[in-house]
């Protein structure tokens, strides 16, 4: 058994908020590049520069890359063999995101109710996500959602006959509905299977996953290169301006499911889809 | 790209008659800020008969909710919000003499027909690339709803902002011609 301290985790969160909306992923950043090699539509290369330009000046002024610096999402995976010590977790995650929000100058974006929709205030509470491991260690991961991605994802319920190809036409048609509104180039997030709440939750984990990496099963990896293909195909391009960049990447996470169902959940994240990541040690008790 | 078109603001008929789906534009001089929360209260202060924060007559609004400014900073990230989320209040607004909109993303018919109705037009800034736009804004002053933080009406002063026309007052539209010409078959990305 080891222990962490509620203060580190504070502290390591308000670092965490702060760094994700400052500091694009360099998996983006090479997503640019490359999709500024292929793009043809002039208006289509204009945006990708200025993305690219936009994610300099925020890294080296230190300021957040999009005004909306999202609702805190957390995956937190909690070693079972750690104590946390001096406090509650969930309360050291949210005092976390309270002060990166404030010292960062970054967007207080959460109401409280969904129907009074009174802002908190501080941007807590986050949606936290926990995951208990083996192991004496906490790895926390904080992603924060920018809602104009946020409202253009979908979920089909739909029947095991429709199969794979009725899955993969519910990803296009709903990357196609969502048109520029979800900030193109987007990076779309499937989860297939488990129950309603799994294939969301998949969703939206598989857009942690760098860009440029697949499935490491070949099978879904080949599905995400045909998913992007027929993404791209859809002419919606950089900020639905027209072009062959609609998406950087399709990531898939399947799960196994119910013998009368196949839940399809799409997620979809802008080009300024963040996260940042770490790993706390617990320390030994004397 | 085509060579950028400055206007200066206020956005008059006779200029809104001269733009086109795919136009570059800069935009020099006054602009207002307005989302959700703040067209809802303008479109309340409507049917009761109140004032609104500013005259709609050839005036542009920016849908936007910055970041709060940093010490020397005019203004936080500031770019554009998703646009659909105004389109029920939009229309009242045009009616009232709004001539400009600018934002990101679809609008609805209703809103269509309102700007061709009454002669405005629907710009597109790069959404997510609020710390770039931000650089373009000269000033920023609350003028009205300041309970609703992030979200009250700002009177903007801004100098060569970068926006593209996405319709226009006959209502032509960016966003279909712009996936017309890329989504044949030809146009695999491989």
């Amino acid at each position: 058994m080891k222990e962490l301290f509620v203060e580190e985790i504070i502290s390591e969160v308000e670092k965490l908020c702060i760094e994700a909306n400052y500091d694009l992923g360099s998996d983006i950043m090479t997503g640019f590049h490359q999709a500024l090699k292929v793009e043809r539509s002039p208006l289509g290369v204009e945006v990708l520069e200025r993305l690219i330009e936009n994610a300099e000046i925020a890294h080296q002024e230190r300021v957040p890359m999009c005004q909306d610096t999202g609702m805190a999402v957390f995956f937190v995976e909690i070693g079972q063999d750690l104590h946390v010590v001096g406090g509650s977790l969930t309360e050291a995650i949210n005092e976390g995101v309270r002060r990166g929000y404030d010292k960062g100058y970054l967007r207080k974006s959460v109401v409280k109710d969904p129907f009074e929709r009174v802002n908190t205030g501080d941007n807590t509470p986050a949606v936290i996500h926990y995951d208990i491991v083996p192991g004496d260690s906490l790895h926390l991961v904080v992603a924060p959602k920018g809602f104009g991605s946020e409202n253009m994802g979908g979920l089909k319920l739909c029947k095991p006959s429709e199969g794979l190809e009725g899955a993969m036409q519910f990803v296009v048609d709903t990357v196609e509905r969502a048109g520029g509104n979800p900030c193109p180039p987007i990076i779309v997030g499937v989860g297939v299977g488990g129950t309603m709440e799994k294939a969301t939750f998949l969703a939206k984990k598989s857009l942690l996953r760098e860009v440029g990496n697949h499935n490491p099963d070949g099978r879904l990896a080949k599905i995400e290169e045909e998913l992007l293909d027929r993404v791209n195909r859809l002419g919606i391009g950089p900020q639905g301006f027209g072009g062959i960049t609609t998406a950087l990447a399709v990531n898939l996470e399947v799960y196994p499911t119910h013998i009368a169902g196949m839940p399809v959940a799409v997620n979809i994240g802008c080009h300024a889809t963040r996260h940042k990541e770490i790993t706390l040690q617990g320390r030994g008790i004397k | 790209m085509s060579e950028a078109i400055r206007i200066e603001t206020p956005l008059t008929q006779d200029k809104v008659k001269g733009l086109k789906a795919g136009d570059n534009v800069l935009i020099s001089g006054v602009i207002y800020t307005g989302r959700d929360a703040a067209h809802k209260k303008m479109v309340e202060a409507l049917e009761q008969g109140a004032d609104l924060p500013f005259a709609m007559k050839d005036q542009i609004i920016y849908f936007v909710g910055p970041t709060p400014a940093k010490e020397g900073q005019v203004i936080g990230s500031a770019g554009p919000t998703t646009s659909g989320r105004m389109d029920v209040y939009s229309p009242k607004l045009i009616a009232e003499g709004l001539t400009g909109m600018i934002g990101k993303g679809l609008r609805s018919t209703e809103v269509i027909e309102a700007m061709k109705k009454h002669g405005a037009v629907y710009f597109g800034a790069i959404g997510g690339a609020g710390a770039l736009i931000a650089k373009r804004i000269v000033s920023a002053e609350v003028i009205a709803y300041p309970e609703l933080g992030p979200e009250a009406v700002r009177r903007l002063v801004v100098k060569d902002f970068p926006i593209i026309v996405i319709i226009d007052h006959e209502g032509n539209n960016l966003y279909d011609l712009g996936k017309e010409q890329y989504n044949s078959p030809k146009n695999c990305i491989k």
